[in-house]
């Protein structure tokens, strides 16, 4: 029970208070505005270049854009323990260790889910492209798995905020990488050999094929292989990050170095 | 003041503000490498067309748009950072003109933005082949500082407007890719919708760059370079009378610390 207080309750206070999302107007312009920026202005660009359609690129940078919140708040709960000073406390509580992560990822999760179908819903509404109810359910499940597998990501980079200054910079050097490799503007046949190989180890990728697919009308059992593998990504990079932060979290305390890295 | 003095105080800011900004890897390394992701994915989105113009066309406003993106990231958070200084006070009070601090450290802002112009040219070049060579060189320059410029001027409007309004920070960010679209850097203002470009043709960096793009072609900008300076005038003004404006307001109400 008290696992599950942690991870509900704290999970909740921890999103509000360490995103300083005191007014959520904040929110607007950060988590609305920004993807529809980015959906229009590829759409765009697709359309000038003369490749592609508007649904290829909605649907690549609604389901991208979920990085950056999935990513640099997941990060952000390491980074924003430091500078509100609560991090030693936080690490020296006898709280258990997972119930904290997952507490701290899951209100991040939905807040990447309700991005990326804002910006599928409004970046179609915009173009004039049909939103369709049936395909709207199966989008929003791979949408949600491929927000499962950049979280995992995030946890990677949380880790590594435990022993670096700046996770801002790592955070969204992570998001540009993902906007190259995972072929949300740029079909994948045409992308560098080692840029689309990069791509399949890392998510994002096979969560946007899997959603192009199921918007153009393929059903969610097309797709199934696609959404394994993102899953699968998701769930080896977040064990990998609980490790790297159960580690880096040890030598942070022997070298002292938790509030001063 | 002198104008002299003005100008000393112009130049010290500047370059105080510029080394602050040397020492933040976001404020600095980033305000190249996150730009030159978006300037990378549009040049590869353009490079499967294998039409060498159209690459070309999106390697310039790439180039140039960049410097935006350093501007509408930082400028937005001027006040904020001063404040978080515990400084704005004292600019707020001292007798030097408020609006000229706030301008030297938007110049420093656009100075870092220069950094990304050189390096998405470069990048341009050895990576995608393209090169530009433009007919007047002369002309391209001068067109390529005044939108700059422009985007100075935008960005000090944007860092006034933040003087009473803490969340103003985050709008920065969120006009980042609009004006990316809307003043027709990577796609032609002609396409698009026509609802939407009335507002290019009232934002100064859509003259500009129309203005680089007559240079590089060999064509007149005459007719761009006086449609940027009115545009620019326009805003500059805007900016120094909303300065004056919410300072005084601020004052009047203590709100100035916004604690």
């Amino acid at each position: 029970m008290n696992s599950l207080r942690i991870l509900v309750i704290g999970g909740l206070i921890t999103y509000r208070a360490l995103f300083n999302w005191v007014s959520p107007w904040i929110l607007v312009p950060s988590l609305l505005v920004m993807p529809l920026a980015q959906i229009l202005l590829f759409s765009y660009i697709g359309r000038s270049a003369g490749i592609e359609s508007d649904t290829f690129f909605v649907v690549g940078n609604a389901v991208q854009y979920s990085a950056l919140p999935c990513l640099l708040g997941t990060a952000s709960t390491v980074v924003g323990e430091r500078l509100q000073r609560t991090l030693g406390i936080v690490l020296a509580s006898p709280a258990p260790r997972l119930a904290l992560v997952i507490g701290r990822t899951l209100p991040v999760m939905l807040n990447g889910l309700a991005v990326s179908v804002f910006g599928l819903v409004a970046g179609s509404v915009l173009l004039g492209l049909p939103v369709r109810a049936a395909t709207l359910g199966p989008a929003t499940l791979t949408i949600a798995v491929s927000v499962f597998g950049c979280t995992g990501l995030g946890l990677v980079s949380a880790a590594v905020g435990l022993r670096l200054r700046d996770i801002a910079v790592l955070s969204t050097i992570l998001f540009g990488i993902l906007l190259l490799c995972s072929g949300a503007d740029i079909p994948r046949p045409a992308l560098p050999g080692w840029l689309a190989a990069a791509g399949d180890w890392l998510p994002l990728a096979h969560g946007i094929a899997a959603a192009r697919s199921v918007a153009a009308g393929g059903g969610i059992g097309g797709v199934g292989g696609d959404l394994a593998a993102e899953a699968l990504l998701g769930l080896g990079y977040g064990m990998a990050g609980v490790l790297m932060l159960r580690l880096l979290e040890r030598r942070s305390r022997s070298a002292g170095a938790l509030d001063l890295t | 003041m002198s104008a002299g003095r003005l100008l000393r105080l112009v130049a010290v800011s500047w370059y105080l503000h510029l080394k602050m900004l040397h020492r933040s890897m976001f404020d600095s390394v980033m305000q190249v490498v996150w730009p030159l992701f978006f300037a990378t994915t549009a040049l590869l989105v353009y490079r499967t067309t294998g039409d060498r113009d159209a690459l070309s066309y999106a390697a310039t406003g790439a180039a140039v748009v960049t410097v935006w993106t350093a501007v509408s990231s930082n400028a937005s958070g001027i006040l904020q950072r001063e404040r978080a200084f515990g400084t704005l006070e004292l600019l707020v009070a001292a007798p030097a003109p408020f609006s000229l601090s706030i301008m030297s450290i938007v110049l420093a802002v656009t100075t870092t933005g220069g950094y990304a112009v050189a390096a998405t040219l470069l990048w341009s070049r050895f990576v995608f082949g393209v090169h530009l060579a433009p007919a007047w060189p002369l002309p391209f320059a001068l067109a390529l500082v005044a939108t700059v410029f422009s985007f100075g001027v935008l960005g000090f409007l944007l860092a006034v407007a933040a003087v009473r309004y803490r969340a103003v920070f985050a709008l920065g960010g969120a006009l980042e890719l609009p004006l990316w679209l809307a003043c027709g850097f990577l796609v032609p203002v002609a396409l698009l919708p026509s609802w939407l470009r009335p507002l290019s043709w009232l934002l100064p960096p859509t003259w500009g760059m129309q203005a680089v793009r007559a240079a590089a072609a060999g064509q007149s900008l005459w007719a761009d370079l006086a449609l940027w300076a009115g545009s620019t005038a326009a805003y500059a003004a805007a900016a120094v009378w909303v300065a004056a404006t919410v300072l005084r307001s601020a004052r009047r109400h203590a709100t100035l610390s916004l604690t």
